[in-house]
């Protein structure tokens, strides 16, 4: 598998220095396993999937998306889960998951007439 | 010569300055992305702390001095970083030895300074400080997974635990700027923060596996560069980073 980075700007004394990296990542079997890291931005809201990165354990892989994904105060709060955990649903089957609901507009709350003093609908 | 006050204000800038030059040598040259991105921020973080000393120095001494005067236009006998940051960076265990030693210092160092009787000082103590608590945690916890890791990385950072060590000792030499310093209550009395330093030191370093010299009373350790007697080392380190400022006097982008 191959991994492409995305570009990283590093700021060097008191000028920047635009660097871009790219690492690739070739698996075998000395490889660190993968985590997702998910970030909270603020207080109330949920956890949202910002990317990836290969750790030791759980530990490294919490400091290392602190360094990686919260440099730009982008977060208060990291989840990390390891990758093998995730299972996802097949792509093959999104024909018979995901099309039957094209024609069902029905399920849409979207018929009923509201009136004006509701609002944050 | 600098009056003792912005000579203390320099030693503090120029250990943060030396010390995150030589953690930004990594970046792009880390051992794994995320752990050149970790060392590229701490190198900023120091730079950003250096910064702060350099502006209040500049404030302080006027005769149109800016934070560039310092990092850019003095010579190598006018630095005050300790011999331990200038050293070459090494190799990974030995940045992460090195930076672990500092680290641990530096946390006492700006802990005791929060309460300096200089403010401004003590903001940037305040504000750093933060910033430290985490470096000595990346710092330690890449000791102990190195220490008690593989043969060969046990093997390599035990070495760079010896080859550092008699550098330690200058950080808890007190400079005469940091003694004339100490009755205004603006510095630290750096000789009281060893034996904290030391525990700090002696339960990671056991954590790790690692052995280490027995703290022995009036051990000899390599000094000079509070006072402006440096390696080899800084020299070049100077001539890499002056080098624009030197070529092109005054340039900007």
């Amino acid at each position: 598998m191959k991994k492409v980075r995305c570009p990283i700007y590093v700021q060097n004394y008191y000028f920047c220095i635009i660097s871009e990296l790219q690492i690739i990542i070739a698996m075998n079997k000395h490889e660190w396993p993968l985590w997702e890291i998910f970030i909270r931005s603020r207080a109330g809201l949920d956890h949202k999937h910002v990317g990836s990165l290969h750790a030791a354990d759980a530990q490294m892989a919490i400091e290392m998306a602190r360094d990686v994904y919260t440099r730009r105060q982008e977060g208060i709060s990291i989840w990390a889960v390891e990758s093998a955990h995730i299972h996802a649903s097949n792509p093959e089957d999104a024909g018979s998951f995901y099309e039957p609901m094209n024609d069902k507009v029905y399920r849409h709350p979207t018929f009923y007439d509201l009136p004006d003093e509701i609002t944050h609908m | 010569m600098y009056p003792s006050l912005i000579k203390y204000i320099l030693q503090l800038a120029d250990n943060s300055l030396i010390h995150g030059h030589r953690l930004s040598e990594w970046c792009g040259h880390g051992p794994i992305l995320e752990v050149d991105i970790a060392l590229s921020n701490i190198a900023l973080d120091q730079i950003g702390a250096a910064r702060s000393f350099y502006q209040y120095a500049a404030a302080l001494e006027g005769n149109q001095k800016t934070e560039d005067s310092y990092p850019y236009h003095r010579d190598v006998r006018s630095f005050y970083n300790v011999l331990l940051l200038e050293l070459p960076k090494g190799n990974f265990g030995d940045t992460i030895v090195r930076s672990f030693f500092f680290d641990a210092f530096q946390f006492e160092l700006y802990s005791a300074l929060l309460k300096s009787t200089d403010t401004q000082i003590a903001a940037i103590a305040e504000k750093s400080l933060k910033e430290v608590t985490y470096h000595l945690r990346f710092s330690s916890e890449w000791l102990v997974r190195l220490g008690d890791g593989t043969a060969e990385s046990q093997h390599k950072i035990q070495k760079s635990v010896y080859a550092y060590w008699d550098y330690c000792g200058e950080m808890f030499d007190m400079s005469d700027a940091e003694k004339d310093m100490l009755s205004a209550g603006v510095s630290v009395n750096t000789v009281a923060l060893k034996s904290n330093w030391e525990q700090t030191v002696a339960n990671t370093l056991e954590e790790a596996t690692l052995s280490y010299p027995l703290a022995k009373e009036n051990a000899w350790f390599h000094k000079g560069g509070k006072n402006g007697i440096h390696t080899e080392h800084l020299g070049f380190l100077l001539a890499e980073m002056q080098y624009l400022q030197k070529s092109y006097p005054g340039a900007e982008w």
